[in-house]
């Protein structure tokens, strides 16, 4: 992965920038030491590695906005970091870089049940929010696997999902409001508790940059009151074709299940040998629909899904009878990662979105991939809004599986935009996807992406080398090639 | 004397644009019209008129998904939708009544350009949480895409989201994707009657922190409810708090026996079904209540729920009423002078939230500030984020802000 190239004044003028920074965050905030910085040398994408310059660690708005101008001063590049567990090297440090980490900002702010929101720092984990909440029986929708680890800052920074963002939406469709740092120190506040925003929708924007465009310090998200109860189908099918068509058919009968998620014959039985849920071994596919809300609406639903699975050549069919039930439905699928890391020295999980009924197709091509590259590959998908992860399996000792896993990586991602889909449905471009950008978008296309970054940070300095495959100067970027005034279409007519 | 571009397609659509960057020419971009009365009068001698680049071009209804022209009348993809079951989950609003415009003018690209959603906006998201994809022309004369035709992506930034809500004034839409959602099968209403504002803004608060799904919370004080078409609501005889439930049949009874329920300290309820109930919420979705008198400005204001009512307090004794449980005010006032800017714009810089003066007579929309006034910083921000898309201003100057 080829990173921006070093800048070696900055690197030489390292211990300027320390005193720098020290007088901005006093204390074991400035982290120089080596062994110090190596626990921030990657994130959740651990194939890629390097050291940080420097990491900072601020604990106010004022400290982020004085590191964050210091370094604009200093033309120090900046990289973000929350957890840390982005999955598309979101948090890849530079060698000629500082990291900005907001681990320090963990604190719940303020809790508003009459307005139904929380305000928090961007620190604070994305289960923690709901811990802050549940007592009085809210929570916050958004739910990421890695939620009991990540950040809402990152959140923010990723867009991120879960199993349940069929119904519940994205981040950003919860959020309402932001407190953030740009990188000439300016902080700026948008949104509130009110909803939508006033003048161009920033938030949206922000929401899903990638650390490309600002510094998150302070996040109000909606809460949601928990539905009265849940309940789950486990369905099996002979063929993924089945398991597609059944889904396609629940949402053509007007029913959008709180989660819906498909898993194929090897996850199933990786995620059986790890867990014992209970999974049928003989089918070729699984899905686990999740109902929730009123119990009446719960109990009709279920029978309805059911009815549609049945009609639809389901062989397996069970009905979580208690909560207990429930969740050990969703014990294998939430396993799924780790129990494929069982089965395989490494894995590489994939990330791509596709029309649904394109299912078939994509997973018939997968295969013939994995013949071609000699790697298995286990999937597990969100069914209802057509967000695959397939999990290639590798072994990075074995020379050039590291590099096959990536190629055929690719070939997948490509593959989900050549059927209609996208590069990444919400772990991040991040370095990971950076060069198959222009599989999904133009030149002009991407051109636009980054004059929207010039207008946050013209000198490129947060979090270069992640999202873009070609960075262009500002200046250029900004010039017009005007081809003439020829006047338009003259042979229509004008009114 | 201006010229009127209407364009028929996407590449007429850019050359129109196109042209514009480079003579410097200044363009009002137009859907259907319906809006152009929205906003602050554009600076333009020259008018793109999208009203021919239609027709849905890509309708899927098991994935949930509609692409069409940005010109594409509303009425034609509601219609389409109809057929198969379906909606637009944000509940865009027919202002063509409370604007004077032409009936039935309304059209996909200027609903997504204004962001405008209806009552359901506290459940489903606004018009921006539904727009998946576009193809727009920068004010560069450039085509370029975002976003694409699946809900979950997060491949670059969304410019979607940028561009809805931004007046036409960052590119000019040549097609949009938007998710569309399954119809409830039912929509019942449950009625509170006779609350002062500030207990219907409780009430709605219990509601909506309830887990039994309210898709509509609002609040007509006595003499608004009173105009209704709906003679439930007319006939009140007093304040209307009404509280939206949808979904299957079993569900809703359910909920609604729920709702009521557990609100019956605050008083005597009543429920609305079927036509009743899906023509009140029309209603507020379109702002009937404060259609007429015709001559009176009309304030749409955002603020936290729970400050709705003291913002009304203090801003007028006139007509008002309440949407999003107390977080959307629609208010009506003497147009006279600065139509109440001074006064709206006071109350709100201590309350926070933001206001647009929705209809006003041109002069003060000329005078006034017709969107809610950014601070230094945010100002300079946009106009950066402008620079971006329309460096020669050339698309709506000056729809949102002066100079921008």
């Amino acid at each position: 992965m080829k990173m921006p190239a070093p800048d070696q004044a900055v690197i030489e003028a390292k211990f300027d920038i320390v005193a720098a920074l020290r007088a901005i965050v006093p204390g074991e905030g400035v982290i120089v030491d080596e062994d110090e910085l190596r626990a921030y040398e990657t994130d959740g994408l651990t194939a890629y590695k390097q050291l940080p310059l420097i990491v900072v660690l601020p604990e106010t708005t004022e400290q982020v906005s004085r590191v964050l101008k210091c370094c604009q001063e200093r033309g120090v590049k900046v990289v973000p970091r929350g957890a840390g567990t982005s999955l598309s090297g979101g948090a890849l440090p530079l060698a000629d870089g500082i990291i900005l980490g907001l681990g320090k900002f963990n604190r719940v702010l303020e809790i508003d049940y009459d307005n139904r929101c929380a305000v928090v720092q961007p620190g604070v984990t994305n289960l923690g929010i709901t811990h802050a909440v549940e007592a009085e029986g809210f929570y916050y929708a958004p739910d990421p696997s890695s939620q009991i680890a990540c950040t809402i800052g990152g959140n923010v920074a990723e867009n991120s999902g879960g199993v349940h963002c069929l119904k519940y939406g994205l981040t950003t469709n919860n959020l309402l409001g932001l407190e953030m740092v740009l990188m000439d120190g300016t902080v700026l506040r948008i949104g509130g508790k009110h909803l939508d925003s006033e003048g161009y929708d920033l938030l949206g924007l922000l929401t899903g940059s990638e650390g490309l465009l600002g510094v998150v310090t302070e996040v109000t998200v909606r809460i949601l009151k928990k539905p009265e109860t849940a309940r789950a189908l486990l369905l099996g099918f002979e063929t993924a074709e089945q398991a597609g068509d059944s889904v396609a058919a629940i949402i053509a009968a007007g029913i959008i299940p709180g989660g819906m998620e498909m898993m194929d014959k090897p996850a199933i039985h990786a995620a059986e040998d790890f867990v014992h849920a209970g999974y049928p071994l003989e089918v070729e596919a699984l899905l686990i629909v999740e109902l929730d809300g009123p119990q009446a609406e719960v109990d009709h639903l279920i029978a309805e899904v059911s009815r549609i699975a049945e009609a639809h050549g389901a062989v397996t069919s069970r009905v979580s009878e208690s909560e207990e039930e429930r969740l050990s439905f969703w014990a294998g699928r939430k396993a799924a990662f780790p129990a494929v890391g069982r089965i395989s020295p490494d894995y590489y999980c994939m990330d791509g979105t596709i029309p649904r009924a394109q299912l078939p197709l994509v997973l018939r091509r997968m295969r013939e991939m994995s013949e071609k590259y000699g790697l298995r590959v286990a999937n597990v998908f969100h069914a209802g809004d057509g967000n695959l992860h397939p999990l290639i399996l590798y072994d990075a000792n074995k020379p050039g599986e590291l590099e096959a896993a990536e190629d055929f990586g690719a070939d997948i991602l490509k593959l989900c935009v050549e059927v209609g889909g996208v590069l990444t449905g919400e772990h991040g471009v991040g370095v990971e996807k950076r060069d198959l950008m222009g599989t999904m978008f133009s030149e002009a296309d991407l051109k636009q992406q980054q004059r929207v970054k010039c207008a946050f940070d013209p000198e490129a300095l947060l979090n270069p080398g992640k999202m873009f495959p070609q960075l262009h100067r500002c200046a250029e970027l900004g010039r017009m090639h005007i081809s003439g005034g020829k006047l338009p279409f003259p042979d229509l007519p004008r009114f | 004397m201006g010229t009127t571009f209407t364009v028929e397609n996407r590449d007429q659509l850019v050359e129109a644009v196109a042209w514009a960057a480079a003579e410097q020419q200044p363009l009002e971009v137009i859907g259907g019209a319906s809006k152009r009365g929205l906003g602050r009068p554009v600076q333009a001698a020259h008018t793109l008129d999208l009203s021919r680049l239609t027709g849905i071009t890509l309708y899927e209804p098991e994935e949930l998904v509609l692409s069409a022209r940005a010109g594409t009348k509303l009425s034609e993809i509601e219609a389409a939708l109809a057929e198969k079951n379906q909606m637009l989950a944000f509940e865009p609003a027919d202002l063509s009544p409370l604007l004077g415009s032409a009936p039935d003018s309304a059209s996909i690209g200027g609903a997504l350009a204004c962001n405008l959603s209806g009552p359901r906006r506290i459940k489903a998201g606004a018009a921006r949480d539904h727009f998946l994809g576009v193809e727009s022309a920068s004010g560069r004369g450039e085509l370029f895409k975002s976003g694409g035709r699946v809900v979950k992506n997060v491949t670059g930034y969304d410019l979607c989201k940028l561009i809805c809500g931004s007046y036409g004034t960052l590119a000019v839409m040549s097609d949009v994707t938007v998710k569309v959602l399954p119809r409830p099968q039912k929509t019942y209403t449950v009625l509170i009657l006779g609350l002062d504002d500030a207990t219907a803004v409780q009430a709605m608060s219990r509601a909506l922190g309830s887990p039994h799904e309210v898709s509509g919370a609002a609040h007509l004080p006595a003499p608004l409810a009173a105009g209704s078409d709906v003679s439930y609501t007319a006939k009140a005889g007093g304040a209307v708090t009404a509280l939206r439930v949808e979904g299957p049949g079993p569900s809703v009874e359910y909920r609604c026996a729920a709702l009521r329920r557990e609100l019956a300290d605050l008083g005597e309820t009543e429920e609305l079904h079927s036509q009743n109930s899906l023509a009140f919420w029309k209603e507020l979705r379109d702002v009937r209540p404060l259609q007429a008198p015709a001559e009176r400005a009309v304030w749409r204001i955002s603020v936290a729920p729970n400050a709705g009512p003291e913002v009304v307090a203090a801003i007028t004794e006139d007509s008002a009423y309440y949407d999003w449980g107390g977080g959307l005010v629609w208010l009506a006032m003497s147009a006279e002078g600065d139509a109440g800017a001074g006064r709206v714009r006071e109350v709100l810089a201590s309350v926070g939230g933001h206001a647009t003066l929705i209809r006003a007579p041109l002069k003060v929309r000329a005078a006034e500030a017709v969107f809610q006034p950014q601070d230094p910083a945010m100002a300079a921000l946009s106009a950066r984020v402008k620079d971006g898309f329309d460096p020669h201003r050339v698309l709506n100057p000056g729809r949102m802000y002066a100079g921008l």
